[in-house]
């Protein structure tokens, strides 16, 4: 049984500078499994590479059993690998249902996507109130839902999430935690990276630690929880 | 002060014909923020392929049953050129600092001309463009409406309204929104943001067809270096109504085209400025317009401050 994802020796560079140098890693399907590390780490360059927005120098990436290295973003999003992307990007001048139907562009059947988007307002009744009114006029907590809910439209084999909590109030950063545990409860799929890696690795199955381009530890989640240098490094502890 | 209807009639007309050519730029710049400065012949180009179907066609084809195939013709000749541009000048750039696209443009402009020029049977020279026959239509005693100004009075506002439906209820336009708003993640939704593209260019050509046709009846000829001032204006209007809005570009449009049309009219009956007015110093007075409402609203009209963009 091979793993939904799977990233072997994956280089990324901006020009000279190479972001991310030769990681590996894998998601097996029905897992969460989290990637932290401190800003500057290379999380969402690995993100943006795994969806089609960056090409990698080398390495491969496999999903679902297909190459995907060097697939353009438009093709990869149908094979079922969605990413909610590092500070939301919603469309701000779309409603909050073209937002979310833009989440579902490449599918075709009407009644389901219909369907979806009531869900997405089960899941996050404020988007459902709000349904009429530019995206651009939500909140940042209020944004994230619609991020999330957006790239759930596509029904994704796959969620990629680029630090959900970001920027939000505590309040807001539980609720969208628990939209996550949620999700994982109903058997999604998920590649989260996260500054709040207390609540990451709680969640998580299990987790790499990003330095500089490079996975410098991993474990299950509870391991990286109890690890004395994860706490020291990312927890606040000293 | 019985001028004034007059005056607004025949700018409206002069004012379509820039908004229908202002939304190539516009739309083009809403997406990939270039400016697309051979657009002016991407009208010229329009304006031959119209041409070139008049000619084709038996002489005993009346003009009003050739203008369907002309349009058609001149749409073909825009459109081809202007995707071909983006293909092969524009893509390869679009990672380039902002100035090889504009050099890029600017050789390409030289480049078109010189091809008409040289090409084009007797281009050398202005070329005769059929027009109407029979005197303005009188609406009252005093305003007439140029037959050839019927047609673009006509067009404008229907292919206004038919991109306008496009863009806000069609699937395609519904992706043409998202990617101007924020490419990267329009392409997380499975947008092929290189298809948007052409398709922005593509309009953009169809349009200036359109544009070059309604330019080729009021002038009864057209000619290699008819872009130039054709686009400069359009260009102007564009950023008057704020680049990037497709109402905006026609607004713009209209506006400078009934500030031409008025400062023809009114300028020399000013006191002291009699030799300002005339058809001579219209273009001066567009310009004027532009920076006067650029020191006002520097978004232009109708547009988005940038903080709003995405
Ligand atoms: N568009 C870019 N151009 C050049 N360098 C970049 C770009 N985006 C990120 N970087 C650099 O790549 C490295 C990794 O960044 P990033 O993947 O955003 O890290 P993280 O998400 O872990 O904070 C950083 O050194 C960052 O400065
Ligand atoms: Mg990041």
């Amino acid at each position: 049984m091979t793993a939904l994802l799977e990233v072997d020796n994956l280089r990324v560079a901006y020009g000279k500078i190479e972001a991310v140098k030769g990681i590996s890693f894998t998601v097996e399907a029905g897992e969460v499994v989290t990637l932290i590390g401190t800003n500057g780490a290379g999380k969402t360059t690995t993100l943006r590479t795994l969806s089609g927005l960056l090409t990698p120098t080398t390495g491969t990436i496999r999903f679902n059993g297909h190459p995907i290295t060097g697939t353009p973003a438009h093709h990869i999003v149908a094979l079922g690998l969605a990413h909610s992307p590092e500070g939301r990007h919603i469309f701000p001048r779309l409603t909050i249902t073209e937002n979310l139907q833009l989440g579902a562009f490449l599918r075709k059947d009407t009644t389901g996507i219909t369907h979806d988007i009531h869900r997405a307002y089960e899941l996050f009744p404020i988007l459902g109130e709000r349904a009429k009114q530019p995206a651009g006029t939500l909140s940042g907590g209020e944004q994230q839902m619609l991020a999330m809910g957006r790239a759930l439209m596509s029904r994704p084999k796959l969620l990629m999430l680029d630090e959900p909590s970001m920027g939000l109030s505590p309040i807001m950063m539980r609720k969208i935690m628990d939209t996550i545990a949620e999700l994982k409860a109903s058997g999604t799929t998920i590649l989260l990276v996260e500054q709040n890696a207390q609540a990451a690795l709680s969640l998580a199955d299990r987790g790499h630690v990003m330095e500089i381009g490079k996975i410098v530890l991993s474990g299950t989640g509870t391991d990286l929880l109890h690890d004395e240098s994860v706490r020291k490094a990312y927890l606040g502890e000293d | 002060m019985h001028e004034l209807p007059q005056t607004l009639l025949s700018g409206l007309a002069l004012g379509a014909l820039y908004g229908l050519i202002a939304i190539g730029y516009t739309m083009v710049y809403g997406i990939v923020q270039l400016i697309n400065f051979a657009h002016g012949e991407i009208v010229m180009i329009g304006g031959f392929g119209a041409l070139t179907v008049r000619l084709w066609l038996p002489d005993s084809v009346p003009l009003a049953a050739a203008l369907p195939l002309m349009l058609l013709g001149g749409a073909i000749a825009s459109v081809a050129v202007a995707t071909a541009a983006e293909r092969f000048a524009y893509r390869p750039l679009r990672d380039a600092p902002r100035l090889a696209p504009l050099i890029t443009a600017i050789g390409l402009s030289i480049a078109l001309q010189q091809i008409i020029w040289a090409f084009y049977p007797d281009a050398k020279k202005s070329r005769g463009f059929p027009q109407f026959q029979g005197d303005a239509f009188e609406l009252t005693g005093s305003i007439h409406l140029q037959r050839d100004d019927l047609f673009v009075l006509a067009a404008a506002p229907l292919c206004m309204l038919a991109l306008g439906l496009f863009v806000a209820k069609s699937r395609t336009g519904r992706a043409m929104q998202a990617t101007a708003q924020d490419p990267d993640t329009a392409r997380l939704m499975g947008i092929n943001t290189d298809r948007i593209i052409v398709i922005a260019f593509a309009i953009g050509g169809a349009f200036a067809a359109v544009a070059a046709v309604a330019q080729g009846l009021r002038a009864g000829q057209i000619n290699f270096e008819m872009g130039f001032i054709l686009g400069l204006k359009a260009f102007t209007a564009a950023v008057l109504g704020g680049i990037g809005n497709i109402y905006g570009a026609m607004l713009g449009g209209v506006v400078l085209g009934i500030a031409e049309a008025a400062s023809t009219t009114y300028i020399q009956h000013i006191p002291g400025m009699q030799q300002l007015g005339g058809g001579g110093w219209k273009d001066v007075w567009a310009f004027v317009l532009l920076i006067v409402v650029l020191l006002v609203r520097p978004q232009g009209l109708l547009g988005e401050r940038v903080a709003d963009r995405a």
